[in-house]
């Protein structure tokens, strides 16, 4: 027995709708509390005043502005960094078969799986030894060398005609000069990609920088966060729903608008 | 001759040289740290004057004697084996979906990818709230259907369980993303050659779709395995690992005995257990993508 065409597309649209609204119903749920005075926080009524004093308070309550500058710093500072370390890597793996290149192209990808958050004890050790615990270069430093980002740039530059390369050289161009005339243009969409990628992951990192930072001055927000609704916000909801939101929002707003650039990146990057 | 014999050596150097910051890097985060972490774990924690003694096997002794590491790897076993294949299924189903011709697909998209973009600690205060046991959203909805009160993170029975619920939510949109690419790769003839053939809608998805994103699926899966043994930010941000260790997994177990318990060499052996299973999940990826993917 089959449901006539029009009845099946009516109910496969309804099914997927309804799934749809509960899979933002958590997202709704703190969207409403945090634009409405607590007293409504838990229930609801359409005639429910709308406010921006939760987002007010939050702000206020918790050094948050510093939180903000800590993570946009991280972030571009990580960004940079891994941009720099990992070409370099990279070029020489796609286009050279020096000694030992594949032993030390497997061993690069052994950090896809051991990631350093995974080693926190040793690590942290380690950073101890540098000097660097409580630094937001502590918190970046494991992760500028990025297997994932070697992967992803020698496969790109593997798919560059190596007739460009030969071109450059004959002018006389360097090795390093030859990587920024002619690889880092013709890759510029992957860049893009992995930068987009390491920017939310890194946004959203939070053990390690909770195990290496204790201060206010670099805190990223992610622990900031944690900090404030642990310990400074009994149970405010509407407060930490807003602070939620709030340390979020760059990112969010980044990705409403750019949203298939987005995607795009996701895909193209495969694993974060 | 001479100038050609210059060039090659000048590859090796070179070659090194560029790797050269790298593989510093990934030598004193990654590799080094894991073989001391190893060797670490045959000896004991230093305290005070005592200092740390070869002691072989013991912390593994240790650590099969010890229910809190039974716990919290059995607890990650079973988070991965639920939402390994359940968030896996969401996500084929939502592509399925988003992938049709169906009204407001750009909201379903919308609504499906970004939980993907909240950071986990984010994430885990607003489901704090959905769970809150007196006013929350889900118990409001449980007792409007006339259930009782579920105090969902407080409750044994249900602590690990919300916390799954957190992950298969935040990551179900994410893995839509790589079936979508997937499916809009599948060729419409074939499509079309199954709709002449009158056949079915579940008989399209199990002779055509289905086998088609599967390397989707096995690419997925291996990375989704690889998340869920490392997962320990919701578990910080919800439960602490209770009640009473209900919820603890491995990460935060070594998390807990390394920061808070401050025993290093037990916690190098767990973390050692750690290793030793992303290694076996390496080698499954190994083996099952490069031999099954390349049908591609």
């Amino acid at each position: 027995m089959r449901m006539p065409n029009r009845a099946r597309e009516i109910f496969v649209t309804g099914a997927a709708w309804a799934f749809g609204l509960l899979w933002a119903l958590p997202l709704f749920y703190a969207l409403w509390a945090a634009f409405h005075p607590s007293a409504y926080a838990t229930h609801f009524e359409l005639s429910a005043p709308l406010t921006l004093q939760n987002f007010i308070h939050a702000w206020h309550a918790a050094p948050f502005p510093r939180y903000f500058a800590n993570t946009i710093m991280l972030v571009l500072g990580i960004m940079a960094a891994q941009f720099v370390v990992c070409t370099l890597a990279a070029f020489g793996l796609a286009r050279w078969k020096f000694f030992g290149s594949d032993i030390l192209f497997a061993l690069i990808l052994v950090q896809l799986m051991v990631t350093p958050d995974v080693l926190v004890l040793e690590n942290y050790r380690s950073l101890q030894k540098l000097g660097l615990i409580d630094t937001l270069t502590g918190v970046g430093l494991p992760y500028v060398a990025s297997a994932f980002g070697i992967f992803l740039l020698r496969q790109t530059f593997k798919s560059i005609p190596k007739e460009l390369d030969d071109a450059a050289r004959m002018e006389g161009a360097s090795t390093l000069q030859t990587i920024w005339r002619v690889y880092l243009p013709l890759a510029k969409p992957i860049y893009v990609a992995y930068g987009l990628v390491s920017v939310s992951y890194h946004w959203n990192n939070f053990l390690w920088p909770l195990i290496v930072t204790n201060s206010v001055e670099t805190r990223p927000l992610t622990v900031g966060l944690q900090v404030f609704a642990s310990v400074d916000q009994g149970i405010d909801w509407s407060v930490i729903c807003a602070a939620a939101l709030m340390t979020s929002g760059p990112l969010m707003i980044a990705f409403l608008i750019f949203q298939r650039a987005f995607i795009q990146s996701f895909l193209r990057a495969g694993i974060r | 001759m001479q100038a050609k014999r210059t060039t090659k050596l000048n590859i090796h150097v070179q070659g090194w040289l560029l790797a050269l910051p790298a593989v510093i890097l990934l030598a004193s985060f990654t590799h080094i740290p894991a073989v001391v972490t190893v060797i670490d774990s045959f000896y004991s924690t230093p305290r005070g004057r005592v200092p740390s003694v070869f002691i072989g096997l013991d912390q593994y002794q240790a650590m099969l004697a010890d229910p809190i590491f039974w716990r919290a790897f059995n607890n990650n076993l079973l988070y991965a084996v639920v939402t390994v294949p359940v968030a896996i299924a969401l996500a084929l189903g939502m592509a399925l979906w988003v992938n049709g011709r169906i009204k407001g697909r750009t909201a379903l998209r919308l609504a499906f990818f970004t939980p993907t973009i909240l950071p986990m600690v984010a994430a885990a205060n607003i489901w704090l709230f959905f769970y809150t046991s007196d006013y929350g959203l889900l118990n409001q909805i449980i007792r409007a259907f006339g259930f009782a009160n579920v105090n969902w993170l407080g409750d044994p029975a249900t602590a690990l369980w919300s916390l799954m619920a957190v992950t298969i939510w935040k990551e179900a949109g994410f893995f839509m993303i790589f079936f979508l690419a997937a499916l809009q790769q599948v060729p419409p003839d074939l499509y079309e050659a199954a709709r002449m053939e009158n056949a079915g809608r579940f008989t399209v998805f199990r002779r055509i779709t289905w086998p088609l994103v599967m390397p989707t699926t096995l690419f997925v899966a291996i990375n989704a395995l690889i998340n869920a043994f490392r997962i320990v930010d919701q578990v910080i941000a919800m439960t602490g690992g209770g009640p009473n260790n209900a919820s603890t997994l491995l990460l935060f177990y070594i998390y807990q005995v390394a920061f808070s318990f401050w025993d290093s060499a037990y916690a190098a052996a767990l973390s050692t257990v750690l290793l030793l299973v992303l290694g076996s999940v390496a080698l499954a990826q190994f083996y099952l993508l490069d031999r099954k993917i390349h049908y591609r």
